[in-house]
């Protein structure tokens, strides 16, 4: 299990040396630079400014320099955000995000596992065709269609909610809702998969012949293995969530991690969105380990060796 | 696992009663789940649609009429039309197509390249095979929708590159499934009995690899497809995707969220024929995955 873990960590290494690689030489291959603005700056201006940021230097000088900086978890100054690092950008969008994130993931979890055990349960009957339906339609319903539905209805229709903002409360419930459901939907489908293979095995018939209650062969034997797939898939989940962020702050209009990474790149700013890709990166495969380590920890199979 | 039977080819003449192939036996499956019989009927319907639809609008996606600005669903223009004026119909018919072929085309990238990719792997077998899946695991890890974001900024939002690009993010799980496929296989007595009996080697792949490699491929690719048209109608929706005047469901949906208050319309139609699509698609791939009994299994 250590030597697992350890060769998980070391794999890391290379995916985010990739990443760091490939987002800076595409943002330098990109046509137009941050500086390219409707004015017309002089030419001494541009000469200096493009100094001051290391623009004028070889390409592979400032790739190792960029390099260097990163070991030393410096991201740079920002192009477009005069006077602010990369660094402290993330650090005012990344609560928000998280935030948005969290509660999305909290609604996707309470919503996903109980329809998907309820369907389970009640394999082939209306209950289990209703949940499986609801599922369905939470995985095809994208979040930008899902998105400004629900702004169509409870914002303008209803007028319970804020069309956008992220000043009060009740402004997370509209965001939340729309990003948690589509993966409430993923997870109530692998919930119901992975308990009705465990409730198809001899140790459930064995816990029934011994007596036990139906709740307690469901709760107490079956979901511990049936919640497998569910675990599994955390990582990918919670990367999809926080990708998700990119549509969903855009709509909702919330100052988040996604929308600098999306207003960055029609920016131009390329620090800001290597940053920013680069953090995505990191996060999405630090959750992965922690999604594989989890598995591992609950599949008895895994544990032993 | 699905395997033919390895004796009926060769020996068991066709004298005894003719046995249903393992395709006869899908199709009866498929057909009697119901959810996966609207879903492809939705889908012929829509594709009919998009394909023959434009003949029958008096309108082209891409004629104005800033006079009329957006308007609601009317005789003249039955779904209404955008604040440019725009047939509403026509550019869904339209955005149809596009959607559709964004979502083939991309996928007959990533089944090109993930089936070569997995079988040249699992057949290898030893160091390359190591190597190549090493390669499969680290491109795993990557947040692919960051780089297609960066690809279509770099390369301008050119209509051929957002093929190759969303192609060359979904042909990984396509990988793993082959290779495991094509491993599995080459160690099953039904390949060795063929081997044994003298087959040609172009015999043994057509008839009894290929087969069973297709099930899995099949259900994988039907799945994909979903999968590709929301990455286009996600970049679309960003603005990196598909540019207008051009149309596709994806743009459709963004311009109908900006101008949902005045304009509802233009929000509900595609946003309901893209979910629909959506639907059928993945009702039609489930209903494969059970009808050729394929297990989903990540490698």
């Amino acid at each position: 299990m250590p030597k697992l873990i350890a060769r998980r960590i070391l794999e890391t290494i290379p995916v985010l040396f990739l990443v760091a690689t490939i987002t800076f030489f595409m943002m330098k291959a990109v046509p137009g630079g941050p500086l390219d603005t409707e004015k017309n700056i002089p030419q001494e201006i541009k000469v200096q400014i493009e100094a001051f940021y290391g623009l004028d230097q070889p390409l592979w000088k400032q790739y190792a320099s960029y390099m260097g900086n990163l070991l030393r978890g410096d991201l740079g100054p920002s192009f477009k955000h005069a006077n602010r690092s990369v660094n402290e950008l993330i650090a005012a969008a990344l609560p928000v995000s998280l935030e948005l994130g969290g509660i999305a993931l909290c609604i996707a979890l309470l919503v996903g596992i109980p329809l998907g055990i309820a369907a389970a349960v009640r394999q082939n009957t209306w209950i289990d065709y209703l949940a499986s339906t609801t599922a369905m339609a939470g995985i095809c319903l994208p979040t930008f269609v899902m998105g400004p539905l629900l702004v169509l209805v409870f914002a303008l229709h209803f007028e319970q909610f804020n069309a956008s903002g992220w000043d009060f409360a009740r402004d997370r419930v509209l965001p939340a809702l729309t990003l948690g459901l589509v993966y409430a939907g993923y997870i109530a489908r692998l919930t119901r998969g992975g308990m009705l293979e465990v409730l198809n095995q001899d140790f459930i018939r064995t816990a029934r012949a011994k007596g036990a209650s139906e709740t307690r062969v469901v709760f107490r034997h079956a979901l511990r293995g049936g919640l497998l797939p569910v675990v599994s898939f955390l990582g990918p989940a919670i990367a999809g969530i926080l990708t998700g962020s990119f549509v969903i702050e855009t709509i909702f209009n919330i100052p988040g991690l996604g929308r600098h990474f999306v207003t960055s790149v029609f920016n131009r700013d390329a620090t800001l969105t290597i940053g920013t890709a680069l953090f995505y990166a990191a996060l999405v495969v630090a959750l992965n380990l922690a999604a594989d380590i989890a598995g591992a920890m609950l599949n008895p199979k895994q544990r032993a060796n | 696992m699905s395997a033919t039977a390895p004796a009926s080819s060769a020996l068991a003449a066709d004298a005894v009663e003719p046995g249903r192939s393992l395709w006869q036996d899908a199709w009866a499956r498929l057909r009697r789940n119901r959810m996966a019989v609207i879903g492809g009927v939705v889908l012929l319907v829509l594709t009919a649609l998009s394909l023959f639809g434009p003949l029958f609008v008096a309108y082209s996606y891409e004629e104005q009429n800033l006079g009329l600005g957006a308007a609601p669903p009317s005789a003249a223009h039955l779904l209404g039309t955008d604040k440019l004026g725009r047939d509403q119909l026509a550019r869904l018919f339209f955005g149809g197509r596009v959607s559709l072929l964004v979502g083939l085309a991309a996928t007959s990238v990533s089944l090109t390249i993930g089936v070569l990719w997995g079988s040249i792997a699992g057949y290898a077998g030893g160091k390359l095979d190591a190597v190549m899946m090493r390669i499969v695991d680290i491109l795993y890890a990557l947040p692919f929708t960051i780089f297609v974001i960066l690809l279509m900024t770099v390369f301008g939002r050119n209509f051929i590159l957002l093929f190759v690009a969303i192609g060359a993010v979904e042909w990984l799980t396509m990988a793993r499934i082959v290779r495991g496929q094509v491993l599995a296989l080459k160690r099953q007595e039904f390949i060795e009995a063929a081997v044994a009996l003298g087959l040609r080697k172009r015999r043994i792949v057509l008839r009894h690899v290929v087969p069973n490699v297709l099930g899995p491929v099949m259900v994988y690719t039907t799945l994909t497809i979903p999968a590709v048209m929301l990455l286009e109608a996600f970049l679309s929706f960003l603005g990196l995707g598909v540019q207008p005047p051009m149309s596709s469901w994806g743009l459709l949906i963004k311009e109908g969220a900006e101008q949902m208050e005045e304009a509802p319309w233009l929000l509900i139609y595609p946003a309901v024929v893209f979910a629909a699509t959506l639907f059928s698609l993945n009702f039609l791939g489930d209903g494969l995955r059970d009808a050729l009994d394929v297990r989903a299994s990540k490698d």
